[in-house]
């Protein structure tokens, strides 16, 4: 093999996805940055208070200080941990939620003059499926970190947070069998596409329960309050991490912020039609497509964070019962309902 | 097989849901709570022995720090207590005062306990909407005595000094332009009493505001309805008082039961629950401080009617006041009598209890007439409810642990003494 044709085939390959590796996960670990910094603000506001203020312009470098302390600090091994699954756990919850990102579109194909560009890393046909794999990646991070870190409170939450997810993984699995049925593809981008016209073509009309199901599913598969049995702080203190410190502690923090954006992302692209805007006439096409995915991404970060300030806690075995007795017949029922309809002229309704 | 054992897991005493320094050893069962064995005595301070080696005016301020939560109502005990066997007459309008400020304190102590129990539960924001209407009766709480926590304000034989005609303000500074000033002062200009009035015209609606966010909410309902039942019989055999036993349905308070300072001339409700589950023990909470506010009004209504004297005139209990040092050789003995030996009282033993806001606030006083006492005992409302925990918390989930915690509204100042 000469040289040319070796960096035609894989070297340019190569770097071409690096740079889109890093073109996304970059702007990405910069939105979780200013998540937390607008989570404390947002939440600051709701009690009363300002949040941080004190680091940059009305704080505005606080993440930027947050990551350079948790940078410094010193990663804790506990003597009786078994070192290496402590390492590598939280390396493998924060990898699944980077990986995810790979088959999410930002945008409608463009025609540019090099030909149909998609903003999308990996154009896969099948990336529902691949997402749901992906994401199920993430609560190995979450056991073996309980496990391996040999605290009673860490393994307790790690164990609630094993089954809440999977039980969650279940009714979200289920909701997102409806998306299915109703796009006929497992294509993110042909569901979006499936969905354009005004606001009543996106689907959170006619797949409401399913809708509903599969955002709180979502909230539940972060955990996030009201869902954050495994992590409750006012019983179990810090769950799963409560041994993990420094730049490993990170890392979890990374990965759960960074799921927060996925499932809100995710929530916009199957149910709020995505990139489309809300009416396809004039002042609103103006705007560009990812601007308003961003806008609908941002509407369901505010849900979670209005959550957080608002409800308390679930206790663990309520948190089963709504997923197991409520949120998956719910689907089931649905999922009924579409193929049903799919069968009869009301499945105009979906296209 | 291996054998299967229980788990047994530290809850506290460095744990954020363990209310102080409490620590709980919990056997657990997979989730649910085998058995729980608090362990008191971290916070022990010997408050009952150092009281055996200082005179009774010396003893007082040891009473702010057993439930510094809320502080009046301990020294109320205390003060009821020396006066009780000193044969004390104690002026009208101190009796008022006290009323007031043990009503002020059960709002103090109801909002810490309703934000703590929350934030227990998971909802965080309620502690800091809380918070900020704490401040306003702190606030009071400093314009009476100089303090805000450890208020040292109750005397036998009256209150320190008489409400101030003038609320402290807030001075102009980098943070508060004119415009924010105004607002903050705008309940500051007349007397305590007036800012006082103002709280009670402010405060029910905020009651309101901590309903809406709670009473309804269907996780906060799923998390206390049910939890931590005790029925009124088992409550009274566990010595049970205060809210944890009207939650249970017994009508016992002692403002109404056994009426002490001014109660009796009071006109408000006493709630009481019907399940004796944390869900009715956050009602009878939030309703006690409606009644609460009912109470402040009607004295502050009668405080501005009818000024008055608030110390006892009797000299040897209460220092004479300072012009009258300056004339009088007899007022200078009493004050240097007072302040050096302190006052004596007759052999005699006596227990006189007040309705805390925890429950049943008592303080058994035997004197053997020296100038200290020489027994004294205090019963802590908190601490029979604390004794109760394996049995409020057994069969139930690790996560109702907390609620628990929660609605007994422990503190441990008192517990440990």
């Amino acid at each position: 093999m000469d040289l040319p044709v070796w960096i035609a085939d894989y070297a340019l390959p190569v770097a071409w996805i690096t740079v889109q590796i890093v073109a996304l996960v970059a702007p990405l670990m910069l939105a979780v940055a200013y998540l937390t910094v607008v989570e404390r603000k947002l939440i600051g506001y709701m009690q009363l208070r300002v949040g941080p203020n004190r680091v940059g312009p009305r704080g505005w470098l606080q993440p930027i200080a947050d990551g350079l302390k948790l940078l410094l600090k010193e990663s804790i091994f506990p003597t009786q941990a078994n070192k290496g699954v402590y390492i590598v756990a939280p390396l493998l919850s924060i990898g699944p939620a980077l990986l995810a990102w790979a088959v999410i579109p930002f945008g409608p194909t463009y025609q540019t003059p090099f030909g149909e560009v998609t903003p999308v890393i990996a154009e896969v046909d099948v990336s529902l499926l691949f997402l749901l794999a992906v994401t199920s990646f993430g609560i190995y991070g979450v056991i073996m970190a309980g496990w391996a870190a040999n605290s009673k409170y860490a393994i307790i939450g790690s164990m609630r947070a094993g089954a809440q997810m999977i039980s969650y993984e279940i009714a979200m699995g289920f909701a997102l069998i409806g998306v299915i049925m109703a796009a006929n593809t497992l294509n993110i981008g042909e569901i979006v596409v499936a969905q354009s016209g005004g606001f009543w073509h996106w689907y959170f009309l006619p797949l409401l329960p399913l809708f509903v199901v599969f955002f709180i599913s979502g909230v539940a598969e972060t955990n996030r309050l009201p869902f954050d049995v495994s992590e409750g702080e006012s019983e179990i203190v810090a769950g799963f991490h409560v041994e993990y410190a420094g730049m490993t502690f990170a890392l979890f923090f990374l990965a759960e912020y960074a799921n927060m954006i996925l499932v809100s992302i995710l929530t916009a692209l199957l149910f709020l039609g995505g990139w489309h805007p809300p009416l396809p006439v004039a002042p609103f096409t103006w705007i560009p497509g990812p601007v308003w995915l961003l806008l609908k991404t941002a509407l369901f970060l505010f849900f979670f964070l209005w959550f957080r300030a608002t409800f308390p806690r679930f206790r663990y075995d309520q948190i089963m019962r709504l997923g197991w007795k409520v949120f998956i017949p719910v689907t089931l029922v649905w999922i009924t309902v579409i193929g049903v309809a799919n069968l009869t002229p009301l499945r105009a309704v979906f296209h | 097989m291996a054998e299967i054992r229980n788990y047994t897991l530290n809850f506290g005493p460095q744990h954020p849901a363990a209310h102080g320094v409490l620590r709980l050893v919990l056997e657990l069962d997979g989730e649910v709570v085998a058995r729980a064995d608090p362990h008191v005595g971290l916070l022990h301070r010997g408050t009952e022995k150092l009281a055996e080696h200082k005179t009774y005016m010396q003893a007082l301020p040891y009473f702010d720090r057993l439930d510094y939560v809320s502080i009046l109502p301990n020294e109320h005990a205390f003060c009821l207590a020396v006066e009780a066997l000193r044969e004390i007459e104690v002026p009208e309008r101190a009796q008022y005062i006290r009323v007031m400020f043990d009503e002020i304190s059960r709002i103090l102590n109801h909002l810490l306990w309703l934000g703590a129990h929350a934030m227990d539960v998971g909802a965080m924001t309620m502690f800091l909407y809380t918070f900020r209407d704490r401040e306003l009766l702190m606030d009071a709480y400093e314009a009476a005595s100089g303090a805000r926590l450890h208020a040292n304000y109750y005397r036998p034989g009256g209150v320190n000094r008489d409400l101030p005609d003038t609320m402290p303000k807030y001075q102009p500074s980098k943070w508060h332009s004119e415009a924010d000033l105004e607002e903050m002062n705008a309940w500051r200009q007349g007397s305590l009493v007036d800012f006082i009035e103002a709280f009670t015209d402010y405060f029910p609606d905020r009651v309101d505001e901590y309903e809406t966010l709670l009473t309804d909410n269907r996780i906060w309902k799923q998390r206390t309805v049910g939890i931590g039942e005790i029925p009124a019989e088992r409550a009274l055999q566990l010595g049970f008082t205060g809210p944890m036993l009207r939650g249970s349905g017994v009508e016992w308070d002692l403002r109404r039961k056994q009426p002490y300072a001014v109660y009796d001339r009071m006109d408000f409700q006493v709630p009481v629950g019907t399940n004796g589950d944390s869900y009715d023990r956050y009602l009878v909470r939030i309703e006690e401080m409606r009644q609460s506010v009912r109470i402040i009004r009607q004295c502050v209504d009668w405080l501005r009617a009818n000024p008055g004297p608030v110390r006892t005139s009797d000299y040897k209990v209460m220092p004479p006041p300072r012009a009258e040092m300056k004339q009088s050789m007899e007022a200078l003995i009493h004050h240097f009598k007072l302040f050096s030996e302190g006052f004596h009282v007759p052999p005699g033993e006596t227990y006189r209890t007040v309705e805390h806001p925890k429950g049943e606030f008592g303080v058994y006083l035997i004197s053997d007439g020296a100038n200290k006492p020489y027994r004294m005992k205090i019963r802590a409302a908190g601490f029979p409810h604390m004794a109760a925990m394996d049995e409020m918390t057994r069969g139930h989930m690790l996560a109702d642990v907390v609620t628990v915690m929660g609605t007994m509204d422990v503190v441990f100042g008192e517990i440990d003494r």
